[in-house]
């Protein structure tokens, strides 16, 4: 039974996940982008925005001129988390890739730098009153998500042991259809919906940020109005008469 | 709710960082509002002239409308984290300490009726996601906090996705101006420019009136007869310029100026009474249909004159509307020379010549300014001048160190692509806003006091004629004087050798003993 539950519990929220975020990103890709609004001094080529673009995914250059307790906090996050994922591989990779491999201490440490990064995230909406202000129900339930995910998936690392190996067959099962028991343990459990939860929350919230960078007006343009006519469809073309 | 806040003493706020984090002060500026257009002034742009009757529903249909068609609203709707990047960097919040400033919160007043009719989550479950209807309440919020953003960009320097609070002020004024809410300043504006031809209303007569004396005055000054020529054909460049250029100081030396260089670089060029206006407020009010015809005036004066070339006098939204959106708006400009920039702006002209060894400076007539120097926020962060990014800082600073001997830098968290906005821009320029425009410049004003404490500045110079004319207003109030700001190409005016003039020969005289 509970095999079942949570076998449909990840087939529902990886399709929820993918056909939202499909959903999204074709929205954003289809709906047009009138004028020419980079936020200059802008690179004047394409291979230029690629690179602004690179940096504001990578090092959040943006924030980093904003403000550098938020960047901070909020770099240490985002690189953590990328490094617990990768981690995450071997779970769904057989054999274990030897990079992934290799990546596994760090990924553990990761886990920590993430629940601190998010505490302190957290700890700043909180008390900083301008971030009190603008946080609503919703911003503080996506951290209190997010650090729950955090800590039970520490819990397992270090206060009670989950049966990896038969976890692992759970998921390559999932993966290829061939279903197997899912190891019965309560932090697992919890573990698993709450990722299951933010999986399917992802494309209906503001973790739309994720593809919307790359759809950013402001970022993604070139700053070559001079140079190459941007004549784009939509509004402006009805109002010319000839 | 609105406190009784203490009236606001700006000689008492001037020194400081220029910014320095207020604590918050709710609904400090719920009260500031524009005036509401009549009628009148709404109907000659297509909106309709009162608050319609089913305001709620045609206001959220035109956000439906509005996000299907600005991949910018859609994403910076949907993106932000509320990360709190953002919040200390609007001017207006740093003035006023009105939280709904904070560019976040200023977004959220749409972002959250965006929620509610648009998004799952806004519909399911509304409390959790800070969704809202479209109520009376929220309404005023509106009309009062987005006529409260200057559409500078500053805050989109600084968010990590770059949202831009400007689009979300425009769609929101454009929703407004759809069901019968529009601001009588901005709406009345575009309609003189679309009945007379300038922001304004200057007569072709009142025009050329002007520019006759100003011949007058500039040749009895140099003994050269410099033309300011008026809808000449068979003139290469037609000159668009906003119409405070025509009409005030200090934006009328700038005109002197840029008549003097294009003089010197011997062209054929000429002023249009139907394109007297680089102004576009369409811009503004968010209107593109509006702001294309502005834009579509300055191709017929073009086009009518048979020009070859375009350039732009010293006007900051003027300038983004010209180098970002004019082709997209009224292009392609074939007929014009594409050996030069479509368009050019006027410091980009005279910098070329400077370049060319063409002009010459006596900088000692500028001994009396000690000169700062303002960026304005749309040259700064929606444009650029030359052929590398950030030409729009150096191309003026070049130009005055060119023609001033003492030129000081404000603090660099205030310039450049971080540069103040002046408190007056996207509209705000009129008098029944003048509580938000002289708190909204208490940064600039700090940075200016700054420098003008440790350098000994007198002047600023600006290359926008909304900052002028707002710094003509604000400087006092600040324990400045009135005529501390200045155009950059006035700095030129006084400077410039003209050929023949008597300034230059006053001038080869002195330099003779000595070489
Ligand atoms: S910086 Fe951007 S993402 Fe952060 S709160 Fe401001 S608008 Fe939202
Ligand atoms: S665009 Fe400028 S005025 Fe508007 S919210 Fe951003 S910083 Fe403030």
């Amino acid at each position: 039974m509970r095999t079942l539950v949570f076998a449909s519990l990840f087939y529902f929220a990886s399709f929820t996940l993918a056909a939202g975020l499909a959903f999204r990103v074709w929205l954003y890709a289809r709906t047009p982008a009138p004028l020419k609004i980079p936020t200059t001094p802008a690179p004047l080529t394409r291979g230029g925005v690629a690179v602004r673009m690179a940096r504001e995914v990578v090092l959040f250059e943006s924030l980093f001129k904003s403000n550098k307790w938020i960047w901070l906090f909020g770099w240490l996050f985002h690189v953590s988390l990328a490094a617990v994922l990768f981690r995450h591989l071997r779970y769904f990779l057989q054999p274990v890739p030897a990079l992934v491999a290799l990546e596994q201490p760090i990924g553990v440490l990761a886990g920590f730098a993430m629940v601190a990064g998010l505490l302190a995230l957290w700890g700043r909406r909180v008390v900083v009153p301008r971030i009190r202000y603008i946080s609503r129900a919703s911003d503080h339930l996506m951290l209190v998500l997010l650090i729950a995910i955090g800590g039970s998936g520490l819990a397992m690392k270090f206060v009670t042991h989950t049966d990896i190996v038969s976890l692992k067959a759970f998921f390559l099962g999932l993966m290829y259809l061939d279903w197997k028991p899912l190891p019965d343990d309560t932090i697992l459990a919890i573990h698993l919906s709450l990722v299951a939860a933010l999986m399917i929350i992802f494309p209906f919230s503001k973790l739309l940020h994720a593809p919307g960078v790359f759809f950013s007006p402001s970022r993604n343009q070139a700053d070559d109005s001079r140079e190459r006519r941007h004549a784009p469809r939509g509004l402006l073309a009805a109002g010319r008469k000839g | 709710m609105a406190e009784a806040a203490p009236k606001f003493d700006p000689k008492a706020h001037v020194v400081g960082d220029p910014i320095e984090i207020p604590a918050l002060a709710c609904g400090a500026m719920a009260g500031s509002k524009p005036y509401v257009a009549s009628s009148a002034h709404q109907q000659p742009l297509g909106f309709p002239g009162e608050l319609v009757e089913n305001w709620q529903e045609k206001a959220v249909a035109r956000l439906g409308e509005l996000v299907d068609n600005s991949r910018a609203l859609r994403v910076y709707l949907d993106s932000c984290v509320k990360c709190g990047a953002c919040t200390d960097k609007c001017h207006y919040f740093l003035g006023t300490g009105d939280p709904k400033n904070m560019p976040v919160a200023r977004q959220d007043l749409l972002r959250k009726v965006y929620r509610r009719y648009f998004t799952l989550s806004g519909k399911l479950v509304p409390w959790l996601v800070g969704a809202e209807d479209l109520t009376k309440e929220v309404l005023d919020d509106w009309y009062s906090y987005f006529h409260q953003c200057s559409q500078c960009r500053r805050c989109s320097v600084f968010c990590p996705y770059g949202i831009d609070t400007a689009e979300i002020s425009m769609a929101a004024r454009d929703i407004m101006d759809t069901i019968g809410l529009g601001q009588k300043y901005s709406n009345e504006i575009i309609g003189k420019v679309f009945n007379i031809g300038n922001n304004l209303g200057l007569p072709p007569k009142a025009l050329k009136a002007t520019l006759a004396g100003l011949e007058e005055e500039i040749e009895e000054d140099t003994g050269v007869p410099v033309r300011l020529p008026l809808d000449e054909p068979g003139a290469d460049i037609l000159f668009v310029t906003p119409s405070a250029d025509f009409f005030a100081s200090p934006h009328m030396e700038g005109l002197i100026g840029y008549a003097k260089v294009m003089h010197e670089a011997g062209v054929k060029w000429t002023f249009s009474t139907y394109a007297s206006e680089a102004a576009n407020f369409g811009m503004f009010v968010g209107s593109q249909e509006n702001m294309q015809k502005v834009a579509l005036r300055i191709r017929k004066a073009a086009e009518d004159l048979g020009v070859k070339r375009l350039v732009f006098g010293e006007c900051g939204h003027a300038w983004r509307v010209a180098y970002s959106f004019l082709d997209t708006l009224a292009g392609p400009f074939d007929f014009l020379d594409r050996d030069y920039p479509v368009p050019q702006h006027v410091c980009e002209f005279t910098y070329d010549l400077m370049q060319k060894g063409k002009l010459r400076f006596d900088k000692s007539k500028n001994d009396d300014f000690r000169l700062t120097f303002h960026d304005s926020c749309n040259v700064a962060r929606a444009s650029r001048m030359g052929d590398k990014p950030g030409g729009q800082f150096e191309i003026p600073r070049a130009i005055l160190r060119a023609t001033c001997n003492h030129f000081y830098d404000m603090a660099p968290e205030t310039i450049g692509e971080k540069t103040l906005c002046c408190g007056g821009g996207g509209g705000l320029l009129t008098d029944e806003l003048m509580d938000v425009r002289i708190k909204g410049a208490q940064p600039r004003m700090r940075a200016l006091r700054d420098v003008a404490d440790e350098h000994g500045v007198t002047h600023m110079a600006a290359i926008c004629a909304i900052c002028k004319a707002q710094f003509s207003k604000i400087l006092p109030q600040y324990g400045f004087d009135m005529e501390a700001i200045v155009s950059v190409h006035q700095m030129v005016s006084n400077a410039i050798l003209l050929t023949g003039s008597r300034q230059a020969e006053e001038y080869d005289a002195q330099q003779k003993p000595a070489s």
